[in-house]
């Protein structure tokens, strides 16, 4: 019988901890498939975050660290700068990147660093237990906001790839969605699109990753891909918000 | 780099550090260690390496810490506040086993306090300073000559125990100038690090973690490191002497002040009062062993500090109340003179000896 999928070498063959119709398992694979078709394993470097991912390292089948909540950009670029033919990249969810990580991120990109960010945005803090995140939608209730969230007390949702893409240091920049197949497809050649971008020494490549939790949005896991489709992408539009080497 | 030159301490430590293999450095600028980072924004391109003026204390730490997990040897350095700021990367250090300098050219606090000279930092940096049950080693220079030293000797020690080294000087180091031989480059070549990322080529992948959640994982890793801690205290303690055996009042103290103890120690003898000195040089491991001993024959001993009373304790806990442990200090800057010592010295003498 001929062998039409399997899973890919860089993804490792055990269970993860995440919830059913999350959306970090196939973010890993995409990335892990990514990184498979680059032939780049063996030189590849992942940072790996504090937040829902932090175990990251343990499905990934390659040279892993962790790194201090949201300091994932900041030890990208000591390992980047000490050994530059290493694959380096970031994976963050909005906690870490958006909130506590908002000074590395700015400053890592603005130094137009060459090394590749996944920041996964699902609007909510999953591995504290659903509070609220910088980008929770108005009006979306959080067990920090437990009235939803207001904007005259908790601010708006923050759009730090559109803030990241008017900085001279960035190079390519994308938002993507993982809610339906073909968007999933598309994830994949943007994460790809990220990663040769590094490997061809053009500098900081992110590519924003709008993900599931159906358990801190209270949904199952199809409405919570509805929700990504009809209220996320609303506030987060798909698309590329820079590339500079177009 | 063998003729004798004249710097100032934070040049000697910079320059040293590059003769020690340091090729990277991240910091942000603060008072008064600034020369240290504008010397290595020079020099570190002349010899291939890194510099990062980082955003942020902590962005400095964390590039610090990702170049020693890619295998550099790799500093970091600040002062006081900053340095407060740094913790929380030195706890991660620590925890995931890694080799790193970092320098606190230590000025008055708490708070944002002044840019003079203290040793107010001393509780911070001996004690772990951020969470979690870890040491960083302290070292604790006296010269310009020895913050040079003391920068290779951080380094190796680093890198043989895979720890966060503290240097811990003070401001009044840090800016002086003094004659120093710097002595000769040393080749190093990360190669003995079979824990470093540097991708899987040929080799089951490495990860660096301190997040530790099987039951007895984390527990294992704090025993690990209390035993390296061991053979850190049985192996490493490193001080100096002066009249230890013939001595009725034993001064302690460390840096800056240890020069003016001196003084104070070589006049009060003039005048007929037996006194000595310990410098400890590394403050942790403390030089615990030495002061029990003396403690059988001094009579009594004379803590000295630009703060208010910590290294004290230390020596307190050593002398386990065999003998009076007295303290002398001053703060927000003021730096003790030989005569207030000795004044000091003499009212003990009075009193206990």
């Amino acid at each position: 019988m001929k062998k039409i999928f399997e899973r890919t070498e860089s993804l490792r063959d055990v269970t993860t901890h995440y919830c059913s119709g999350c959306g970090h398992g196939v973010a890993h694979r995409l990335i892990c498939e990514v990184i498979d078709e680059l032939g780049i394993k063996e030189k590849t470097i992942g940072v790996a975050p504090v937040g829902c991912a932090v175990l990251a390292y343990d499905y990934w089948d390659f040279d892993v660290t962790e790194a201090a909540h949201g300091r994932c950009p900041a030890v990208a670029t000591g390992i980047k700068r000490v050994n530059p033919e290493n694959i380096v990249f970031t994976y963050q969810g909005d906690g870490d990147l958006a909130a506590i990580g908002t000074g590395e991120i700015i400053h890592t990109a603005n130094r137009g660093e060459n090394i590749t960010v996944i920041f996964v945005n699902n609007s909510v803090y999953g591995m504290t237990n659903g509070q609220m995140a910088p980008t929770t939608l108005i009006g979306q209730k959080t067990s920090t906001t437990p009235y939803g969230r207001d904007v005259l007390t908790s601010g708006y949702p923050l759009r730090v790839s559109e803030l990241l893409a008017i900085l001279p240091g960035s190079g390519y920049i994308e938002r993507v969605s993982l809610h339906s197949p073909q968007h999933i497809l598309k994830a994949k050649s943007a994460i790809k699109k990220a990663f040769q971008y590094q490997i061809d020494n053009k500098g900081f490549s992110l590519v924003e990753v709008l993900s599931t939790c159906p358990v801190f949005w209270g949904l199952s896991p199809r409405d919570a891909l509805k929700r990504v489709e009809n209220e996320m992408i609303k506030e987060y539009p798909l698309g590329v918000l820079k590339d500079r080497s177009s | 780099m063998t003729e004798k030159i004249l710097m100032c301490g934070n040049e000697a430590l910079a320059e040293s550090a590059i003769l020690s293999g340091c090729r990277f450095y991240a910091g942000y600028p603060i008072t008064p260690q600034n020369e240290l980072c504008e010397y290595l924004a020079k020099r570190m391109p002349e010899v291939g390496g890194t510099f990062i003026q980082a955003e942020s204390e902590l962005a400095a730490i964390n590039m610090v810490f990702g170049a020693s997990v890619a295998g550099a040897r790799t500093m970091t350095s600040s002062s006081s506040p900053g340095i407060s700021l740094k913790q929380e990367g030195i706890s991660y250090l620590a925890g995931c086993e890694l080799p790193a300098v970092i320098v606190n050219i230590m000025r008055g606090g708490p708070g944002l306090g002044n840019i003079a000279p203290s040793q107010s930092d001393y509780f911070q940096s001996v004690k772990g300073g951020g969470h979690g049950d870890y040491h960083s080693i302290v070292l604790a220079p006296a010269s310009v000559q020895e913050m040079a030293d003391i920068t290779r000797l951080a380094f190796e020690l680093a890198d043989n125990y895979r720890t966060p080294v503290m240097i811990l000087g003070d401001g009044l180091l840090g800016q002086m100038m003094e004659p120093l031989i710097l002595g000769k480059e040393i080749r190093y070549v990360p190669d003995d690090k079979p824990w470093v990322l540097t991708g899987c080529k040929g080799r089951p992948p490495n990860i660096i973690r301190s997040l530790l959640l099987e039951e007895g994982a984390l527990e294992e890793l704090n025993r690990r490191l209390q035993d390296r801690y061991k053979v850190i205290y049985s192996k490493e303690v490193r001080f100096e002497g002066f009249h230890l055996e013939d001595s009725d009042l034993i001064l302690i103290a460390y840096g800056t002040t240890s020069r003016i103890c001196k003084s104070a120690m070589r006049e009060a003898r003039a005048g007929g009062i037996k006194v000595g000195m310990i410098r400890p040089i590394t403050l942790w491991p403390f030089p615990s062993d030495i002061i029990v001993k003396v403690s059988e024959s001094a009579s009594a001993f004379l803590a000295v500090e630009m703060s208010t009373g910590q290294m004290v304790e230390d020596v307190r806990l050593a002398v386990e109340g065999r003998r009076p442990v007295e303290f002398y200090g001053r703060t927000g800057g003021s730096i003790p003179s030989k005569e207030e010592i000795l004044d000091k010295i003499e009212s003990i003498c009075k009193i206990t000896v």
